[in-house]
Parts: C-alpha cells; structure tokens; sequence
C-alpha cells in the first residue's frame, strides 16, 4: 500500500528512469574503469605485461577518462536530477525533455572518445597534452559529453527556478539549491575546457590550422580542471549536510551555514587553475602566488563542513545519552551501510585534504609536483571520499529508484565493500604518496630506469600499489554486485530517499544566498581578476605554435 | 544567521592558521625569493639546436654572474641532451631547459628541481648541489610511447 505520505516523497517513475539511466552508464564506466586501473598497477609492478599489443598509456587514458569523466559525471548528474526531483517537485516536461537529451549526447559522446582511445588514435590521457595530437573525433566525442551536460544540467536550473516563481520570498529546498550551485560551478568550468577543444584542438586536429599555442590549451584546461574535483566533490558534501543526518536520525546543524560553504566553493574554486602549473614556464610567479592565495581560500568552506558535520554527530550521539568527550562516536548507526560507506569517505578526507594543501603550495608543491604523491592524493579524494559516499548513495538511492528494498544482505555486503575499498586504497594510495616522496614519477609504465639504484628503490612501492590494485578490484565486483541487485533483483518494496531537516526550523536562510546575479557577478569578477592580465600576456607574448605530434 | 560559539572559535583559529601560513609562503617567494620555476623566456621550437644556449647542452662555468655554472638541457622524445653530466659538490648552478617537440617535464629525483619543459619556453631554476651521489632525472610529464625511458644523469662529486 502507498499511502499519501510516501507518495508525496516519491521520486516521479518517469524522472527515476533518467536517475537510473545515467546509472547504468556510470557503473558500467567503472567496471571498465577499474579494470584498467587493475592492469595499470600490475603492469607497473613489473611482473606482467598486457598482451595482444596493448599500450600501458592506453589502459591509462581509458581508466582516467571513464572514471574521471564518464563515471562521475554521470552519477553526477543522475543523482542531482532526482534530489531536485525529490525536493523541488517533478520536474516538466521541457525539463524532463532536456535531461533525455543531454543524456543521450553525452552517450554519444562517450562512444566516440572511448572508440578512437581502443583504436590507439587518442593515447594522449585525459588532460590531453597537446601538442600531442589525438583524433579530431575523440575531441568531438569529449565536447558532446560537455555539451551534453550543459542539457542536463539545464533541466535542473528549470526545475529549480519553477520553484522560486511559486514560492516567492522563500528560500529554495536545500538539496536543490547545492545542486543548482554545482551545476553552475560546472557550466562555468567547463566553458574553458570548451574553448579549448572548439577554438585549438578541433581545428588543429581537423588541419584546419597547422600550429596550436600549447600554453593556452593548459591554462584553458587547468581553469576547468580544478573546479572539476569541487564539481565531484560537492554532491558527496551535499550527502554529508543534507542527507547522513537523516540516515542517522539527527538534523542538520545549520540551513545557512551549509549554503554559505557551497557559494563559497562556487567562488574559489575556479579562478585556482595556476597552482596546477606551478612549476611551468610563461607565467610570472607573482601571478601564481595570486592563484596559490585563492586557493587555499576553500579551506574555509572545508573547515565549515568539518565542524557542521561532527557537530551533527556529536548532537545525535549526546541525544542518545553518550557521555564523555567521544563517547557520541560509538553510537553512531555503524551497522548501517547508507551512513557507515559515506562515513570512511569522510573520515579518508581528512588526510586526503591536507595532502591537496602540500600540492597547492607555492613551493611544496616542487617536490611532489607529476610525483605519483599526486595520484595517491587524487585516489584518496576522488577516489575513496567521493566514491565511496556516492557508493553509499546507491545503497538506497537505486531501490528507492526501482521501487526495491536494501535488504539486510545487501546491506552486510555493502559495509564489507566499504571496508575493502578502504583497506585496499590504504595500500595503494599510501604507497603512491611514499613513492611520491622520493621522487617516483606519475603516468609512467614500469621502468628500472637502466637499473639506477634511485628508481630501484621504488619497486616495492609498485608491489605494494598491485596489492592495493587487487583489492579494489574486489572492491568493485561487489559493488557491481551490489548495484545489480538493488537495480534488477532485490525484492519489490519501498526505500525511503531521506532528506534532513535543519535543527532550527524556524531560523530561515537569508535570501541574499539565492541572489544569483550577486554570485555569478563576484564569481566573473575573481575570475577575471585571476586571469585577464597573465592571459593577456600569453598572447601578447606568445612563442611560434607547435605543430602536432603522435609519439604514441 | 546564527553561528555557534564553537564554530566561531574553530573559524577564527583555522583562518588565522591560513593567514600565517600564506604569509609565511608569500615572504618565502618573495623575500627570500623561493619562487617556484618560472622563466618568460619564448623560444621557436624548431630552432632549438641552432640557438644559444640550447646550441652547446651540458655544464659551462660563468663569471660574473649569481651562479658559478649553467647546465643547458634540450629535451626530445624520449631522451635528455646531455644524457649523462658531471657538476662539482657545491656549485651553485643555474639549470636552463627547454623541449624541440612534445611537453617534457625534468626531475632531479628526490630533489625539489622540478619543472616543466613546454614547446616555445625556456624553463630555469637556480640550485645549489651541496649532496654528493648519483641523482636521476626523470621525464614525469606523459610524453609518448617511451616516456618511461626517459632519463638522464647527475653526478655530484667533490
């Protein structure tokens, strides 16, 4: 029986499908994905060689893309469609209409790039490295995943603004306002990786022009590149201050307060790109050090999110009687995979951020910099903070979307998939930040380097690095196991999509944070502040273009 | 809007801490001029070999300058000139880099000497080699098919 209740807080079937639709293609990126990345950590123990002619480089740029841009950015947007969904009402028919859209043109795009990548005609990885020069239809197929996005990411902006024209004066569903400020933070990124590929790279690989300015592509990639991990990273924030406290039966600490950290994350989070090339030619260092101080700004919302987050948890425990300074720490509902999966993500953020502090540092930054410290950095984020909590959305967010139920089972399965992942990303990303240290390079097969005593030394690292590989692979076969089940064959039931309410309910947020002119406007500003005069001189200052080059 | 007490304090102390620390960073750049690598220098990629210094790679003593030597290295997929060099234990030593193709990056392994090398620009950074042993400099920016291969050698003696 669904009574009336439920039914209200129900995601509408026909916006269920566009969620789970962009399920499946994200959780078969990450099967894909993950083998690659498996093959990635043998090879480089140097015990195996991959058969059959294929390239390290390739497997490589098909792990970064499928995870790095085919994964993430359809669970993305999947789950941030059905939260507005959930708490901004159905969407319409235009916007339902634009979500399909955007989807299949994101599909498109992502055969084609994967196509060109297995026929070795685009070895160049996911930051695309010109002058290395790729085939013109992976640059295409890339552009329709962005472009793609932009019409799904339309479809909530509509769903949302439907909702301040019928509820003037008051501030919007909390859930739907974060989604609507990572989609923007997402437009505004991805126009510079847009420019990049429209205006230099599509040209340059259809011979429509000989040369490309190398400098430029990087900087318009960078100026994306960074808000792309804020663009990962928020929905699992959005999890953290929205949704955990209603698993675990508390109450968000305060409205305000987490719609303040996620404008603020809007605004510096793009105008940073310099502190990626840090140690590159052609930018004045004064300049750099401007981007490092920007920067290191969204520690602010990061420190926000820290105290809102533990505040929570230390309120629900003291509610249930836990005495003593972490006492409230043991009654928190461990047995619960929806909070204890998203929990070891948050716990791994901790290190994970003080890393990112060391890479964004002016000069830190010169002993780590293309070190694999930066992928083990990056792995521990992306891959065990905001992975594992979207892991932990899936443990509900599916059956809630097929009208199934977690079973107990399931959930069992689940709390030991999040302990394997994080065992074997301990192992891995732990060995990569050591290798790192000493001075072992990133995106490199194995090599002994002519048996030098330095790169000799980091071999263990590498063993270590295939055990931590293997394991999460592991990691992955259950949480495909996990998914299939909840998608096609848990039995039929309800699963509730849980959204918090905000410990004071009657302290409104202030309705200065929906005043998009007001943000956008600064976010142009700092942006412009950050880029319009180091830009200027790349051009004015330009060095002849290069041609192109396949050196794979 | 209402702000806890707590959050308040935790706020001030984590954003004093940042204030600190960029200061402490932006005196280190630009006091004691710790900068990291940068050079404004353009070049044309296809006449690397034909201009100085990219004409002669390798180490040559300077007078009069801040530093006692340059070490000049042309990168190219998948090799460093000069692939292997000698600097005496001490010097002071202005490395100057640049690519003739793809982007290159150059490592001293272990050693904070960490740059890259992009088509058009000269790259420097000024060092001191004040440790004897045998360093390797790895290519740590993708290059192609023999990035891994890539390398070159120090050797820092007395």
């Amino acid at each position: 029986m669904i009574n009336t209740a439920s039914e209200k807080f129900k995601v509408d079937p026909r916006d269920a499908k566009i969620g789970m639709a962009n399920f499946y293609v994200a959780f078969t990126a990450l099967t894909l994905g993950g083998l690659m990345g498996l093959l990635q950590t043998l090879v480089r123990s140097g015990k195996f060689e991959l058969p059959w002619g294929i390239d390290y480089y390739q497997i490589l740029t098909v792990h970064g893309v499928l995870m790095g841009l085919v994964l993430t950015t359809f669970f993305i947007m999947g789950f941030q469609y059905v939260v507005v969904s959930r708490t901004a009402g159905t969407h319409s028919k235009t916007a339902r209409r634009s979500a399909w859209i955007g989807f299949w043109i994101m599909t498109v795009g992502t055969i084609m790039a994967a196509t060109m990548v297995l026929l070795k005609e685009a070895s160049v990885l996911y930051t695309f490295y010109a002058p290395l020069k790729a085939h013109w239809i992976f640059y295409l197929g890339l552009t329709f995943v962005i472009v793609g996005s932009w019409f799904a990411g339309a479809a909530q902006i509509m769903t949302y603004a439907k909702w301040r024209r019928n509820n003037p004066g008051k501030p919007s569903p909390l859930l739907s306002f974060m989604a609507v400020i990572n989609t923007v933070l997402w437009i505004v990124a991805t126009l510079g990786v847009a420019a990049s590929v429209l205006f230099q790279l599509l040209p340059w690989s259809l011979g429509i022009v000989d040369t490309v300015d190398v400098l430029i592509s990087r900087t318009l990639f960078w100026y994306f590149g960074h808000p792309l991990v804020y663009f990962w990273l928020l929905p699992a924030y959005m999890c953290w201050y929205a949704i955990i406290p209603k698993i675990i039966g508390g109450k968000i600490f305060s409205d305000s307060l987490a719609r303040l950290s996620f404008i603020l994350f809007l605004l510096f989070s793009i105008p940073v790109g310099f502190h990626h090339q840090l140690t590159e030619p052609g930018i004045d260092p004064a300049w750099k050090f401007l981007q490092v101080v920007l920067t290191f700004m969204v520690i602010i919302p990061s420190l926000m999110t820290a105290f809102s987050l533990f505040a929570t948890f230390e309120r629900y425990g003291r509610s249930k009687g836990a005495k003593g300074l972490f006492g409230w720490f043991r009654v928190l509902p461990w047995k619960d995979a929806r909070f204890t999966v998203p929990f070891l993500g948050m716990a791994s953020f901790i290190p994970a951020g003080a890393g990112g502090i060391i890479n964004a540092s002016n000069q830190m930054n010169q002993v780590i910099h293309n070190t694999i410290w930066v992928t083990g950095h990056f792995h521990l984020t992306a891959a065990t903070s905001v992975v594992l909590t979207f892991f932990g959305i899936s443990f509900w967010l599916v059956p809630h979307l097929t009208g199934r139920k977690l079973t107990k089972a399931m959930n069992k399965l689940g709390i030991i998939q999040g302990w394997v992942w994080l065992i074997g990303m301990a192992f891995m990303s732990g060995a990569m930040h050591f290798q790192g240290l000493l001075g072992g390079p990133r995106r490199s097969s194995f090599s002994t380097y002519g048996d030098s005593a330095q790169a000799l030394e980091w071999i263990p690292y590498q063993i270590a690095q295939a055990v931590g590989g293997s394991i999460l692979f592991l990691g992955i076969i259950l949480m495909i196991i996990i998914f299939v089940n909840l998608a096609f064959f848990a039995p039929k039931g309800e699963e509730e999509f849980p959204v918090a309410e905000a410990e004071n309910p009657d302290e409104s947020a202030p309705m200065i944070f929906e005043n998009w002119k007001l943000w956008l406007g600064i976010t142009v500003l700092l942006i412009l502040f950050a880029y319009t005069i180091p830009f200027i001189d790349m051009i004015q200052n330009a060095p002849p273009g290069s041609p192109g080059f396949k050196t794979w | 809007m209402h702000m806890h007490k707590f959050e308040k304090i935790w706020l001030t102390v984590g954003i004093s801490a940042l204030v600190i620390f960029l200061s402490v960073v932006g005196v280190s750049a630009f006091y004691l001029g710790n900068k990291p690598p940068s050079c404004l220098t353009t070049i044309d990629p296809a006449k690397v070999d034909t201009q100085a210094p990219f004409d002669k790679p390798g180490l040559h003593k300077v007078e009069g300058k801040e530093w006692d030597y340059e070490l000049v290295y042309v990168a190219s997929a998948f090799s460093y000139n000069p692939a292997q060099v000698e600097v005496p234990l001490g010097a002071k030593v202005k490395v100057i880099a640049t690519t003739k193709d793809v982007i290159h990056g150059f490592q001293m392994a272990g050693t904070n000497i960490n740059m890259m090398l992009e088509p058009g620009y000269v790259n420097e950074i000024v060092t001191t080699f004040d440790k004897a042993g045998e360093y390797l400099v790895v290519c740590n920016e993708y290059c192609g098919t023999g990035h891994h291969l890539m390398s070159s050698k120090i050797e820092v003696v007395e």
